[in-house]
């Protein structure tokens, strides 16, 4: 109302052109904001429910480590975490436009996330091989390191819930992978420069969410 | 801001936009990415499917109205599983009540408001030259495709289409030995799943595009209403349609590989599959009526030539509305076992929801007071939206109350109720909005003395339909039963069920005069001008119709002013356009009355 206060003094309306800028974001960073909003409502979803499952009944799921190897998921948690080191410092490379720096913290973070992946699929292996399948019928696991044929831990709510979990948060993290591939090979293309490289910070800002969701699972599936 | 976004965006779309640039026939019209094009994309295919879940709605009405008799005319055109000659199975029947509602919630109602609006209205009333992700809006349609095609497909598989309900409660929906559908389950969860991908690129698109590229001068509180419901309306789709997806993808795993989440022979919680869906439930309840009151809103401003009654009201309503409706989902389930504790926070939350509403009935009412109305076929179907919606809020209070929910949950007062909000609401609003934007989409107006022929039958039919539900839901009338006459108590309903369901034929025979009228004005109908109605909103000024690529060629449209300057003291004509630059005015010239001060600033 300022402007036709003093429009009155003036003699005149002074066109009121109140300019708001939206976000001082660009729209790719802003969509991938948003978009990462409803991937937190996903995991929450999954997460929530196995939280309730296990709260309703916790004979379904033994103590840590009695079925699961902690040690080795433990290592490829290291494993993703570095993922996220090498992805800021691949950003940080382009940000001061040194080409080959970037490329090469890109391609390690593409192996560590492709090593990651590969490490979650022998654990799967290992697992099924123990009788801890996703169903209600493939579940008998006796524990590791028990004689086989012995009375089995848990109940089939604990490997439903541990295959849906960590399932789609592998999902996610080959997706980030064949992102972090097309993002590579438009590098080599020569499309990211100190000026310009938005879709490196796109597609970091999701490769840390995946990241940060691991933490998240990690700690509730297989720590507590 | 604008054109910054739009040059930085500019790659994705190919070229500049304010270049002339002439497409193929398949980017024209198939793979376009122009917003325009897609809304239209969007309006006929969830047309097509309005259709298709109005033709299942009338088999139900045929097994209420005439039990065990042969549907006539097409009868014969059923197989030995559906309806042997003609006579509906009951196996059939669930089929029918699930897939009528799946099609019309998901595949019908929700494009239509969210699809068709969202695309059409958001970039041309904020003065955006186009979506802020032209590509991901394509996609946005052409996943829903394949969505609407498995759920089509579903019918003809073995065992048929889904029958545990739209709302899928396990363990029905979780087991095939419970309900004897397996792969119709199957395909209708998988179909969900596509179609949620849908859904949320489209409202990433619509927040980042709102947020990021309205034209200079367009303030937050200088957005039309329907802009602003379409943004709070991105908002709770982008927040409950995961969730709802992943309650899909765990019933899924129940159906496909056996998984036990909610099946109670594994220890699985049935009650968990009813909290998540009736988390996502409850705000796709606001999802699908929050976009048709921002179109009822703005029809009635201007075909009252009035500015809307308490603009920040209306927005405030609208975001309070959205809020409160993450906190509400429990009344949907004081039948399913809960602590009565919990069931009277969620009752209190619920019936607070009324204020909002009210707020916003009231201020369509104070909009109407003393204004010019002019009763077209845009604001007969509004005012008919005002009406309904009361009527459809009122027994939504009853349900509100846990314990007048005891007798009355899981009967047809259920079934007026819905349909009192989601036709008298949202599809009335869907009528006002088609016919009031209409001669922008297509360059013509649509008939208006089909128009009323249309809105009449519709208003009266659909009365005539509805209004007795509530009647047979208080007599105990259950809200799905294959035949009601095998209970003795709901026998004497029966010429009521045969009344309902003759009108129900009248209100769906009624709509063929609408799609004729679509289709006929689309191309035969009167040349539209620039700006039939009079608006202030700038996908008025936009020089076409519709405008081409880039909406605005003659640079971005610069705002002066709140969108509803009807009948401004500062003008000779009943209406001020937004983007009409003021003109200076001598000192005292103009009376001011602080009624009459513009809603924006």
């Amino acid at each position: 109302m300022t402007s036709h206060a003093t429009s009155a003094e003036q003699n005149m309306m002074v066109p009121d052109l109140t300019f708001e800028p939206g976000m001082k974001v660009f729209n790719m960073k802003l969509g991938m904001w948003v978009f990462l909003l409803s991937e937190v409502m996903f995991f929450t979803s999954l997460i929530g429910s196995y939280v309730i499952l296990r709260f309703a009944h916790p004979d379904h799921f033994p103590e840590p480590g009695v079925v699961l190897n902690v040690p080795l998921t433990a290592f490829n948690t290291f494993f993703l975490i570095c993922s996220s080191v090498t992805m800021v410092k691949a950003f940080a490379a382009i940000q001061k436009g040194d080409q080959q720096k970037f490329k090469l913290w890109l391609l390690g973070t593409i192996l560590i996330g492709a090593a990651f992946v590969g490490i979650q699929a022998y654990e799967y292996s290992l697992l099924v091989a123990e009788h801890f399948g996703p169903s209600a019928a493939g579940y008998a696991p006796v524990g590791r390191g028990m004689e086989e044929g012995g009375p089995i831990v848990g109940g089939p709510l604990y490997g439903a819930t541990f295959y849906t979990m960590t399932g789609f948060h592998g999902a996610h993290v080959s997706i980030g992978v064949l992102c972090l591939i097309f993002v590579l090979i438009q590098a080599m293309r020569g499309k990211y420069t100190a000026a310009d490289h938005r879709g490196v910070e796109v597609i970091g800002l999701y490769w840390h969410f995946v990241d940060l969701v691991w933490i998240v699972l990690f700690t509730i599936v297989y720590l507590i | 801001m604008a054109t910054h976004a739009a040059t930085a965006e500019g790659h994705a779309t190919g070229a500049g936009h304010d270049e002339h640039h002439k497409l193929s026939f398949i980017r024209t019209y198939i793979f376009s990415t122009d917003h325009k094009m897609i809304a239209k994309q969007f309006l006929l295919a969830s047309l097509l499917f309005l259709l298709i879940g109005g033709i299942l709605a009338g088999l139900v009405r045929w097994q209420l109205g005439f039990p065990g008799q042969p549907i006539p005319f097409i009868g014969s055109m059923f197989s030995d599983t559906t309806a042997p000659g003609g006579i509906i199975l009951p196996e059939f029947y669930n089929s029918l009540v699930t897939m009528h509602a799946t099609f019309m919630i998901f595949f019908a109602i929700m494009p239509l408001l969210v699809g068709v609006w969202g695309n059409f209205l958001i970039p041309l009333q904020i003065g955006a030259p186009d979506m802020a992700f032209p590509r991901l809006n394509t996609a946005s349609f052409w996943i829903s495709v394949p969505a609407g095609i498995l759920m089509l497909a579903s019918f003809f598989v073995e065992g048929g289409a889904a029958g545990a309900g739209w709302t899928s409660y396990a363990p029905l929906s979780a087991n095939p030995e419970y309900s004897g559908v397996h792969m119709g389950q199957v395909l209708w969860l998988v179909s969900l799943i596509i179609l949620g991908f849908s859904s949320l690129t489209g409202a990433v698109n619509y927040i980042t595009t709102i947020i990021n590229m309205r034209a200079p001068g367009m303030t937050w509180f200088r957005m039309p209403l329907p802009t602003w419901s379409l943004f709070v309306t991105s908002w709770l789709l982008l927040l409950a349609i995961p969730i709802l997806t992943g309650g899909l993808i765990m019933l899924l795993f129940d159906q496909t590989i056996g998984t036990g989440f909610f099946n109670p022979a594994t220890d699985g919680e049935p009650l968990l599959w009813q909290h998540i869906f009736w988390y996502f439930g409850h705000p796709e309840v606001y999802i699908l009526i929050l976009p048709a009151m921002g179109l009822v809103s703005e029809v009635i401003s201007n075909r009252a030539r009035k500015p809307i009654f308490g603009y920040h009201a209306m927005v405030l309503a609208i975001i309070s509305i959205a809020f409160l409706g993450w906190v509400v989902w429990g009344h949907h389930m004081f039948q399913s076992g809960m602590n009565p504790l919990l069931g009277t926070s969620f009752m209190i939350s619920t019936i607070i929801i009324a204020v909002p509403s009210a707020i916003k009935v009231f201020n369509w009412l104070g909009t109407l007071w003393k204004g010019d109305i002019h009763f077209d076929v845009p604001m007969l179907h509004a005012l008919a939206f005002v009406a309904m919606f009361i009527i459809g809020g009122l027994s939504g209070i009853f349900m509100a109350s846990a314990p007048v929910d005891i007798p009355i949950h899981d009967t047809y007062f259920i079934v007026a109720h819905i349909h009192y909000v989601l036709f008298g609401g949202s599809l009335f609003g869907i009528f006002a909005g088609i016919t009031f934007w209409f001669p922008k989409m297509f360059g013509r107006m649509m008939s208006p003395k089909l128009g009323k022929i249309h809105f009449w039958v519709t208003i009266f039919a659909y009365n005539a339909v509805f209004f007795p539900m509530h009647n047979l839901g208080l007599r105990n009338h259950m809200r799905r039963i294959y035949d009601p006459n095998s209970y003795e108590y709901l026998q004497p309903l029966q010429g009521l069920n045969t009344f309902i369901s003759i009108a129900a034929f009248i209100l769906i025979a009624g709509q063929m005069i609408f799609a004729f009228s679509f289709f006929y004005s689309m191309f035969f109908g009167e040349k539209a001008e620039q700006n039939p109605w009079k608006s202030n909103t700038l996908e008025w000024t936009a020089a076409g119709h519709p405008p081409g690529h880039g909406n605005f060629p003659g640079g971005t449209p610069h705002v002066y002013r709140g969108p509803y300057e009807y009948s401004s003291p500062e003008s000779n004509e009943d209406f001020l356009p937004q983007g009409v630059p003021p003109e200076p005015v001598r000192r005292g010239a103009v009376p001011r009355e602080p009624g009459f001060l513009p809603t924006g600033d």
